[in-house]
């Protein structure tokens, strides 16, 4: 009754064409398929955010899609972050500020909180901890994570002036 | 936390997404956002043969005027409707109600449509959709129809849609003049649901007198619930902050509260009271 279906990914400009059974998880796929294991995978319902992609270039848990259903969209992962080697401003200030520990929670961090910054520019800190508070962080208390993301907005709207 | 197989059909417009539906009923599930529905699904809560994928049919994404209604096509998503200005100025309430949902990355994909047919009942929008008499236009290859709100939601994730029948539109009200309104909300961690919830929206009168009331609570019971009879509150009578808090506590002592194992209702009770307080505080203060 549900056979496998032939897709075509598109993930950081790329396609990939594959063979996926309707039920299969966006964010499986991407790891199992396409080699791209960047996105973690915690939850698997939509809780913890660790394999938050961009979906058409806005945030979304890619284990509450499924890959049947990216057919036609813009998939970004965090391994297209980094823009010819250089780390983007989340990702410098979590660098720097010491904002993460096992790193497992981090790249769904990074994604969220790019698009986040890009939609908010001038946060406080009580907008930034509420924004984090869909990224779910075991290790670090989120003090030094809070701090990059501060550290990240100062330095965009630097950047954009 | 696989979810069972299923098949997969992304119509390419609303009378294929219709006959899909009218086929396969209640062996299909329908999938727009996918934020209540794929944990369920992931869960194996639900395990329908079908899917059926409408985020591919843009009518349904569409805010448009008739008359004093706004309507909202169902597939609009909360952080679109937070930050549509339109739908800020003509229905204030749903933005605001809108940009407290979940969290940043949920508010991308959930919809308008997928929150009042999965019916939480500590959800933000069938609280919205109540307060405010919203109709919720439904679909199905037969025709369609307008549900009001306060006939919509049945019980606990149950609502009045038939098998066959998908959410097209919700129609609000259009703020009026001198209409205030307030939505307010208490949860102990940002982004889960609330553990009480009130929507206000009173209108007064040149005169300062109250013109009219919708007063509605969430998180309470199995469905959010309609309190303005509760409140004390009659038309024609001059509005003050006192009269406020008289109608806040009226309906904190008087609303019927589901005793729930993890939040005592005395708790929920003082809860709503101040909820109420401060929601009819500020609805007074912007009707003013």
């Amino acid at each position: 009754m549900s056979e496998s279906v032939p897709i075509v990914l598109r993930v950081n400009g790329e396609e990939h064409r594959l063979l996926v059974e309707p039920r299969r998880l966006l964010s499986d796929v991407l790891r199992e398929d396409c080699g791209l294991t960047g996105t973690h995978v915690g939850c698997e319902h939509g809780v913890c955010g660790a394999c938050t992609v961009l979906f058409d270039g806005r945030p979304a848990r890619s284990c509450l899609l499924y890959a049947v259903q990216a057919q036609g969209h813009e998939v970004t992962t965090i391994e297209a972050v980094a823009a010819e080697g250089r780390l983007s401003a989340v990702q410098q200030a979590l660098h720097e500020a010491h904002g993460l520990q096992c790193g497992f929670c981090t790249p769904g961090i990074v994604i969220t909180m790019e698009a986040w910054l890009a939609e908010n520019p001038n946060p406080s800190e009580a907008e930034i901890r509420e924004a984090l508070s869909g990224n779910l962080c075991r290790c670090t208390g989120y003090h030094n994570i809070v701090a990059a993301i501060a550290k990240a907005a100062a330095r965009r709207a630097g950047s954009a002036a | 936390m696989k979810p069972a197989r299923f098949a997969y059909d992304a119509p390419p417009t609303l009378a294929a997404a219709l006959a899909l539906l009218a086929e396969h009923r209640d062996d299909a599930k329908v999938v727009a956002g996918g934020q209540s529905l794929a944990p369920m699904l992931n869960m194996r809560l639900v395990q329908p043969a079908r899917l059926i994928d409408i985020n591919g049919l843009p009518e349904l994404a569409s805010v448009t005027r008739d008359g004093d209604r706004l309507v909202v096509g169902a597939l609009m998503r909360h952080a679109d409707l937070a930050r549509d200005p339109i739908v800020a100025a003509q229905c204030p309430m749903l933005a605001c109600a809108a940009g407290t949902i979940g969290h940043y990355a949920i508010r991308q994909r959930g919809t308008l449509g997928g929150s009042l047919a999965h019916a939480d009942p500590a959800a933000q929008l069938p609280l919205v959709a109540l307060a405010l008499d919203a109709e919720i236009e439904v679909a199905s290859a037969a025709g369609r129809r307008r549900i009001p709100a306060r006939d919509f939601f049945v019980s606990i994730l149950a609502t009045a849609l038939a098998p066959d029948e998908l959410i097209v539109a919700v129609r609000f009200p259009v703020r009026g003049p001198r209409e205030g309104w307030s939505f307010r909300l208490f949860s102990r961690r940002a982004g889960d649901f609330a553990l009480a919830a009130v929507a206000a929206s009173l209108a007064l009168s040149a005169d300062g007198a109250l013109a009219a009331l919708r007063l509605a609570a969430g998180g309470l019971g199995p469905v959010p619930l309609r309190v303005d009879q509760l409140s004390g509150l009659a038309t024609g009578v001059p509005m003050s902050r006192e009269r406020a808090a008289a109608a806040a506590r009226a309906v904190g002592a008087a609303a019927e509260i589901e005793e729930n194992e993890r939040v005592p209702a005395d708790y929920r009770r003082e809860l709503l009271a101040a909820l109420a307080q401060d929601a009819l505080d500020e609805a007074l203060e912007r009707a003013r």
